[in-house]
């Protein structure tokens, strides 16, 4: 019987109740009777009965919030940790600056490597508003405690589990209690505590309260211990915090690796994303058993007003008219309409025609900034971004956004092509079989598990790439070098489970995604076929000019070697070049500066220079080259020109080597960082030298 | 070069004329193009009067300047150009020798010049048209596929050849039987009889066929190389011999005998000297099974390549005479198709012993 507990609450709760109702005839249960001795009558069941708090329950079902290994765990609690940073900070206005600590923690005296570690210490600190000193225990130490439930308005967290679990599974794992430093404002003193969670109660147990010194003016603190295991890879916290990075250019974030590295992710995104809106549930959203439940706590006293009030998109004209519709009187008490008046009632609003949701409650990432994003962390020849216009589903608001970057970065392009050693036959280039990586945001968090269960994956499947020139196997990813984002973004997304790693696959979702998939696929399209023409034309001049010489040699053979050769090379040379169209090809190789038609909100990357979107581009640049001289600065005293000789000295690894680089490039693209840029110039300016030496060597992510 | 005293032959001016055709065209700044004629049954015709497969006039420009074509006209530089060097050293090679030959990466890049042999060997034949040089004088040759035993004389290389003297084995037919490399000193049978496959040759070989009913016996392993039919149209014609065929009962064999007969589409050009236009029809034909009682169950079920095959044969001018569409439409009804080797079912000796002397003595063939 004890199967009960690991039940969940509600479920367990009834069940309780019905086997309470029904007295059990011992002698119906034929299975019971052939073993009496096992026999308890319903009192002694009663007495067993009791319930269960949610944090029980979820300790024994962490896997349902993600902690089902150790590295996944680790994962979750550095993700909970920075979705509530960020949206405590967003939420305040203020330009998120997050640092992630990840530190060994020695469990015999001495400190293991990062691979071999079984304990971490995280440490995640932000520069958000605070917390009011009253209020810390309960949000790092109960479970279900939070402010975003209740309302509907876009953010990472939905449900108030996720800090307190992390909480929880490291007090589970290492005993070891939450400590939290929050300062609301410089003139506010700082507040440390360490929290516990009563597991029995759910309700937080302070350890320790005592006002710090702290050297940040504002923010907050988390340090959790937990069991974990560090790897990086694919899933891991390095590439979560990199995906981060990405959907949310406006981030300046810090990594510090458990190997000591410290990892910088630049601010390339100056503007904090609208601030969302809360909005009222639309009627389409509301189930009927929630629709009761809203007759009886509003606070109108006639049911037009409670319809016009309690939902969006209803004006009283239109609620009046539903109540007529339903043959309810529009003054009626709303707590007193039950039963089958209720349900017409519900029925009739689902018929009429209601105005889809408002979208000011959505904050989409906005094709610049995803724009800039990828183009910081990606390395690649063409990006693109795509919004989609607001849709619903199940009454709730919500936008689709996709991006792609595509290809080699210009200084890998040309790599392989060194070693032209002749081909035996049967011996073919070497085909690249590298499948599209996709990336998955909800709210602009990263999800990184089951991605095969995710609406978005499936869209990525069922879009055919190979109408915008892409190859792809049949149920496959298109192939090629290809990163795919796709975010969205609504008041609340549908999971398919409490650990947040898939989106559920509603048919709107589904379709909002593949026609956004779709338009950067046709964009995609027209760059491969504009860079295809550029190179059949510059192939075509390669042909003959190839061929010129094995003809020229062989006529010369064949006529006994007594052929002047320079001059039948020369007269063939002049045919091709005529044939070829002469300078039309210089034009349609991009040698001439016309800027990409009919790319909107795309990058376009060549060897000669940047296209589209080269204002932004730059500014990526500028920013990415600018951070790490900046934090070099703030580590320590030093100079950064010695600083980073010294680096280089000690050749202390790339980051050093970068700095250095960085910083020569800084200068030169100068005169891009102009304040007042017109914001998408018709034709950008002309590359000049400067771009090329940018666009051959800046440090971008480390895919 | 030591070459240079020799005197150029015709052919070799002909391959040193692909070169005048790039000069030419590049002190005019044109396209230097080559007009080969098409080797496909749009071009090819007919001639009921003859009873050849003739090639048409239609041609193809192959041209250097255009960029589908750029390769090929480059590939057929190059092979002209190793031809006229096997021409002045008077070798003779194969095809894939030649494929190798003329193999090399291109200069600064790693494009090959040829990738595999199926990119050379249609150059070849092109050539073989444009030129109207035959494959032997362009000192080609193909693989000794072919035997022939019976009481023939030849003289090879200045050695006396008897095929009534080499046993079982029989003679290796030379891919070049052309007079002035293979004298056919005598020949004393009434008839010579063409097997498509080899084990049946050698059955008839080991049995001494040809002694009893003196025949020369020729196979060509599967579709007769040049040297079998060009020697069987010599025995034809030198010495009047009626030539019979034995296929397999399936749309293959008939176009074997069909080649044998009025040439083939693809070396329509060489109709002229390879086609037998007499040549008959002796068997395996689709009436035999039924006139041999041959069981049912040694047949094999047409495939749909094979009833494809047939109905494209239909179709051929050649075959629409009406013996040879109740032929073809019989072994279409019955849905099966025979293996002379199926013979064997009824004794190992049938073919020789029974079959042929049947066929011979009831004059049973198709024309």
């Amino acid at each position: 019987m004890s199967k009960k507990h690991s039940m969940s609450p509600s479920t367990a709760a009834t069940t309780a109740a019905t086997t309470a109702a029904k007295p059990v005839p011992e002698s119906s249960v034929p299975k019971k009777a052939a073993k009496p001795a096992q026999q308890v009558t319903a009192v002694e069941m009663g007495a067993r009965q009791r319930e269960i708090s949610v944090s029980e329950f979820f300790t024994k079902n962490r896997h349902l919030l993600g902690f089902d290994n150790p590295r996944k765990a680790l994962l979750t609690c550095v993700k909970e940790a920075v979705d509530n940073a960020l949206d405590a900070c967003e939420e305040a206005g203020i330009l998120p600056d997050v640092t992630v600590r990840l530190e060994i923690v020695s469990t015999n005296g001495t400190l293991p490597p990062a691979s071999q570690a079984t304990r971490f210490r995280i440490t995640v600190t932000d520069n958000g508003p605070g917390i009011v000193r009253q209020q810390i225990p309960r949000i790092f130490a109960k479970l279900l405690y939070g402010s975003k439930f209740h309302r509907l308005r876009m953010s990472r967290g939905q449900q108030g589990i996720g800090i307190s679990a992390a909480g929880m599974y490291g007090q589970l794992t290492t005993g070891k209690p939450v400590t939290i430093i929050s300062r609301t404002g410089p003139r506010a003193a700082a507040h440390f505590f360490e929290v516990q969670i009563d597991t029995k109660k759910n309700e937080p147990l302070v350890h320790e309260n005592k006002q710090i010194e702290w050297e940040q003016p504002q923010g907050t603190q988390v340090a959790i211990e937990v069991e974990g295991k560090y790897q990086k890879g694919r899933a891991s916290v390095d590439e979560w915090l990199e995906q981060t990075s990405i959907a949310n250019p406006h981030v300046k974030l810090t990594y510090c690796t458990p190997e000591g590295e410290t990892k910088e992710y630049p601010r390339t995104y100056h503007e904090l994303p609208p601030s969302p809106r809360e909005i009222k549930p639309h009627p389409y959203g509301i189930e009927f058993g929630m629709f009761l439940k809203m007759l009886q706590d509003t606070k109108s006293h006639a049911v037009s007003g409670f319809l016009a009030s309690d939902f969006c998109r209803v004006p009283p004209q239109l609620a009046d008219e539903i109540c007529k519709a339903a043959k309810v009187p529009p003054h009626a008490k709303p707590r007193e309409l039950k039963g089958p008046i209720a349900e017409t009632l519900y029925r009739r609003i689902q018929d009429t025609k209601i105005m889809a949701p408002p979208t000011n409650c959505l904050s989409p990432i906005g094709e610049k900034a995803i724009l800039s994003g990828l183009y910081k962390q990606i390395k690649g020849e063409f990006y693109t971004a795509v919004s989609r216009p607001p849709a619903v589903y199940r009454g709730n608001p919500f936008v689709i956004e996709a991006g792609l970057a595509y290809g080699a970065a210009p200084q890998d392009q040309n790599k392989p092509r060194q070693p032209a050693m002749p081909k035996a036959e049967g011996e073919r280039d070497e085909e690249d079989s590298e499948l599209a990586r996709v990336i998955r945001y909800a709210n602009r968090v990263p999800l990184l598990y089951q991605q095969s269960a995710c609406s978005t994956f499936k869209a990525v499947l069922s879009t055919t790439w190979k109408n915008y020139g892409v190859t792809q196997s049949r149920g496959a990813l298109p192939g090629g070098p290809m990163v795919i984002f796709v975010h969205m973004a609504s008041v609340w997304v549908p999971f398919t489970s409490e650990s947040k790693e898939a989106i559920a696959d509603y048919d709107e979702i589904q379709k909002e995604i593949t026609l956004a998939l779709r338009e950067c696929g046709r964009r995609l399209g027209l760059f491969l076929r504009r860079r295809e023409r550029a190179a059949s034309e510059f192939r075509r001049r390669n042909i003959f000019e190839l061929y010129i010489e094995e003809v020229v040699e062989a006529c010369n053979r064949l006529k006994g070697g007594k052929l002047p050769k320079e001059k039948l090379k020369a007269q063939l040379q002049k045919i091709a070049t005529s044939r070829t169209g002469g300078l039309k090809t210089d034009e349609a190789l991009g040698k001439t500066n016309a800027g990409p038609e009919g790319l909107p909100h795309s990058i376009i990357v060549t060897e000669e220079g940047i296209e589209g979107e080269v204002d932004l581009a730059a500014r990526v640049q500028a920013d990415t080259a600018a951070a790490p001289v900046e934090t070099n600065l703030l580590g320590d005293e030093q100079p950064v020109e010695t600083q980073t000789k010294a680096q280089e000295k000690k050749s202390a690894g790339v980051k050093g080597r970068d700095a250095k680089l960085l910083k020569g490039e800084a200068a030169q693209l100068a005169p891009f960082k102009g304040p007042d840029r017109p914001d998408k110039p018709k034709k950008p300016s002309r590359p000049n030298k400067s771009d090329k030496r940018v666009s051959g060597s800046r440090p971008r992510g480390k895919k | 070069m030591a070459a240079k005293q020799r005197k150029t032959t015709t052919v070799e001016k002909k391959l040193i004329g692909v070169a005048d055709v790039v000069i030419t065209a590049a002190e005019r700044s044109k396209d230097p193009t080559i007009e080969i004629p098409i080797r496909a049954l749009s071009n090819v015709s007919f001639n009921a009067r003859k009873g050849l497969i003739e090639m048409g006039s239609k041609k193809q420009a192959r041209s250097f300047f255009n960029v589908g074509m750029a390769k090929k006209f480059m590939q057929t530089v190059l092979v002209a150009d190793a031809l006229s060097e096997l021409q002045r050293a008077e070798l003779t090679t194969s095809l894939r020798e030649i494929y190798y030959r003329t193999k090399h990466t291109i200069q600064d890049s790693h494009e090959n010049t040829f990738d595999t042999q199926d990119e050379s060997d249609p150059v070849i034949e092109d050539l073989e048209v444009s030129l109207s040089a035959l494959r032997e004088e362009l000192h080609v040759r193909a693989e000794n596929s072919g035997s022939i035993v019976g009481p023939v004389v030849f003289g090879d290389d200045g050695d006396r050849v008897d095929c009534a003297k080499l046993g079982k084995g029989g003679y290796s037919v030379p891919s070049i039987v052309e007079p002035e490399y293979l004298e056919i000193r005598r020949c004393t049978a009434d008839f010579v009889l063409l097997v498509e496959k080899g084990t049946q040759w050698n059955r008839l070989s080991e049995d001494k066929f040809w002694r009893r009913y003196n025949c020369v016996l020729l196979t060509g392993n599967g579709q007769p190389p040049r040297g079998v039919r060009r020697l069987a149209r010599r025995l034809h014609e030198e010495y009047r011999l009626p030539v019979y065929v034995l296929v397999d009962n399936d749309p293959w064999g008939y176009y074997i005998y069909s080649v044998i007969k009025q040439g083939s589409i693809n070396l329509a050009f060489e109709s002229q000297r390879m086609a037998i236009p007499k040549a008959k029809f002796i068997g395996l034909s689709s009436a035999d099974p039924e006139r041999y009682e041959l069981p049912r169950n040694v047949g094999i079920k047409l495939n749909d390549k094979d009833i494809a095959r047939a109905k494209e044969l239909m179709n051929y001018e050649w075959f629409k005479k009406p013996a040879w569409q109740a032929e073809i439409k019989r072994m279409l009804t019955s849905g099966l198709k025979y293996e002379l080797d199926a013979l064997a079912n009824k004794d190992f000796q049938y073919l020789t012993k029974k079959y042929l002397p049947r066929k011979l003595k009831e004059k049973d063939w198709l024309d």
